[in-house]
């Protein structure tokens, strides 16, 4: 009786589940909306429309007047631009042809638009007081002495890590730094563990991180905890994010570069909330927002009133041992 | 004249010292890894070093630990760690009396060692804190700190990993003040060394009946 009701219950509850999970789960319908992306229209959405109904989608159709067909095609991965991705980048403000020649706007696209050279960072945010807080310039200095500038004949650029059309500012404006560590990371491993993109700039014949990383205790633990720029860049005072990416030799690999009172983790990862020094006597406190990292998070009161135990504890045995070799002087001087 | 007895089978001195030099390690490697420095690259010996010979020592330790625990059950040397909780604290203030100004009246042992209770009260209290609530603690937190994703991520704001990781020191450090005083009352018999060596060869020596 009772293991019947018991089954009844647990087969209302799942089958409750998985309707609801399926549910949730329907796919969203396929026309795009300004609305769908969290509190931004852009004003130019209408218009960037015109490159996103083929851009923005996996398919794009046109229609062969000579033939009188209609083809479809597959859109070329590199050429396609997700529209949520767009209207949450910090480029989100802008039309398609502020950037892209206007001559886009017609279709099949003139051959030769394919020759067009595309803006660097520097061309709109160098040498410009609204954006000086951010030391594009030393960005760039960095940049170019970096191991990422002696690819740039092969066609390495800035656009390589910070994608125009979905690229975030994102450890500036942090509230949560495990997503954002996990959004940095995903830059890096965009080219270095994806084989195909990888051999484009490299004729290495095989990437396989897990195995170049196997020295790494807690290898897993490491990678959600902190960027690969932690280890793979060398730290500038001025500008908030390393751009100075080293070769592999120079790369850290000693323990106590991170897990000690002058971690560089204060340096790079935390540097953003660097000015609050300490949190309740731990030194480099800010990292227990988020994490915990062994050395690096020693705490002064319970070093101190560790000391004090143990020194405590020494000295009433040196005060036992007195009274004891007192008792044997006592001792051999009665005998 | 003195008179020996056999407290000490082979199994718990094997035991005792495995589970001293492992302890040891793991002060020197845990101090190594709290207190790395990055200017001098190393303090003692070193972060890398000090966390797999750490890890290792840990786990043969812990190892060592579940065969004195399943030796105490098995055999009769469970009893000495059995505390009568009627007399503890009267039997404990009894014993510090002793240490502290006793033993220099020239006043006998309150609880002389035989073979039905080998330990006197404070050593009692002392060895039961240490390996029954001191030891498991130092091993979960451990194996907390050794796979930190099964460590809950935070409880009323606070990281379960630094909780764990103070916990672990805590103890740590606690068990090794123990050490200390432990291994000076092992001074205390009829002559400074008559202890240790009974730790060898597995008689204790005294000079009362």
């Amino acid at each position: 009786m009772y293991f019947k009701i018991l089954r009844t219950t647990i087969m209302v509850l799942v089958s409750f589940i998985l309707t609801s999970t399926s549910f949730a789960f329907k796919p969203k319908k396929e026309e795009w909306r300004p609305a769908d992306t969290a509190n931004f229209v852009s004003k130019f959405y209408k218009e960037n429309e015109g490159c996103f109904k083929c851009h923005g989608e996996k398919y794009y159709e046109y229609i062969n007047e000579a033939q009188g067909t209609t083809i479809r095609h597959n859109m070329y991965v590199e050429r396609f631009v997700d529209r949520d991705l767009f209207y949450k980048s910090n480029h989100k403000s802008f039309k398609c042809t502020d950037c892209h020649s206007e001559e886009y706007k017609k279709f099949p696209h003139a051959g030769e638009l394919r020759m067009e050279s595309m803006y660097g960072c520097l061309d709109c945010h160098g040498n410009d007081d609204k954006y000086a807080k951010y030391h594009f310039e030393e960005i760039d200095a960095e940049y170019q002495q970096s191991t990422h500038f002696k690819m740039e004949k092969e066609g390495f650029t800035c656009w390589k890590c910070h994608n125009p059309h979905t690229y975030q500012i994102s450890i500036r404006n942090t509230e949560n730094l495990t997503k954002t560590i996990a959004y940095d990371n995903a830059i890096c491993l965009n080219c270095h563990s994806d084989f195909d993109r990888y051999q484009l700039l490299s004729d290495k014949k095989e990437i396989n991180l897990i195995k170049k990383h196997e020295w790494l205790p807690n290898q897993a633990a490491h990678f959600q905890s902190v960027r690969c720029i932690e280890c793979h860049s060398k730290a500038n005072d001025s500008i908030l994010v390393n751009h100075l990416l080293m070769p592999k030799d120079s790369a850290v690999r000693k323990c106590n570069e991170c897990h000690s009172q002058n971690s560089i983790l204060m340096a790079s990862l935390y540097k953003f909330k660097s000015k609050e020094r300490r949190k309740d006597g731990f030194f480099n406190g800010v990292i227990l927002n988020e994490s915990y990292v062994i050395g690096a998070n020693r705490n002064e009161y319970l070093n101190s009133f560790s000391l004090l135990i143990l020194f405590g504890v020494i000295g009433v045995i040196c005060v036992h041992v007195f009274f004891r070799i007192i008792k044997v002087n006592q001792k051999e001087d009665e005998s | 004249m003195s008179h020996k007895l056999y407290l000490y089978p082979k199994w718990i001195r094997a035991w005792h010292v495995l589970n001293a030099l492992l302890f040891l390690i793991l002060i020197i490697t845990g101090i190594s890894m709290q207190y790395t420095d990055k200017v001098t690259n190393s303090f003692i010996i070193g972060f890398d070093w000090a966390i797999a010979l750490h890890n290792f020592a840990a786990l043969v330790i812990t190892i060592n630990y579940m065969i004195f625990v399943t030796g105490n059950v098995m055999t009769k040397n469970g009893k000495h760690y059995m505390i009568n909780w009627k007399t503890i604290w009267k039997d404990l203030f009894v014993q510090f009396k002793f240490y502290a100004f006793g033993m220099f009246k020239g006043e006998k042992h309150p609880f002389p060692i035989t073979e039905e209770s080998k330990f006197n009260p404070l050593q009692k209290f002392a060895y039961v804190g240490a390996m029954y609530a001191g030891f498991p603690v130092l091993i979960i937190t451990g194996l907390g700190l050794l796979f930190p994703e099964i460590n809950i991520r935070g409880l009323f704001g606070v990281s379960g990993l630094l909780m764990t990781d103070i916990l672990h020191i805590t103890v740590g450090f606690f068990l090794s003040i123990f050490l200390v005083i432990h291994l000076y009352t092992c001074t205390l018999g009829s002559k400074p060394t008559t202890l240790f060596k009974g730790m060898i060869n597995g008689y204790h020596e005294s000079d009362e009946h």
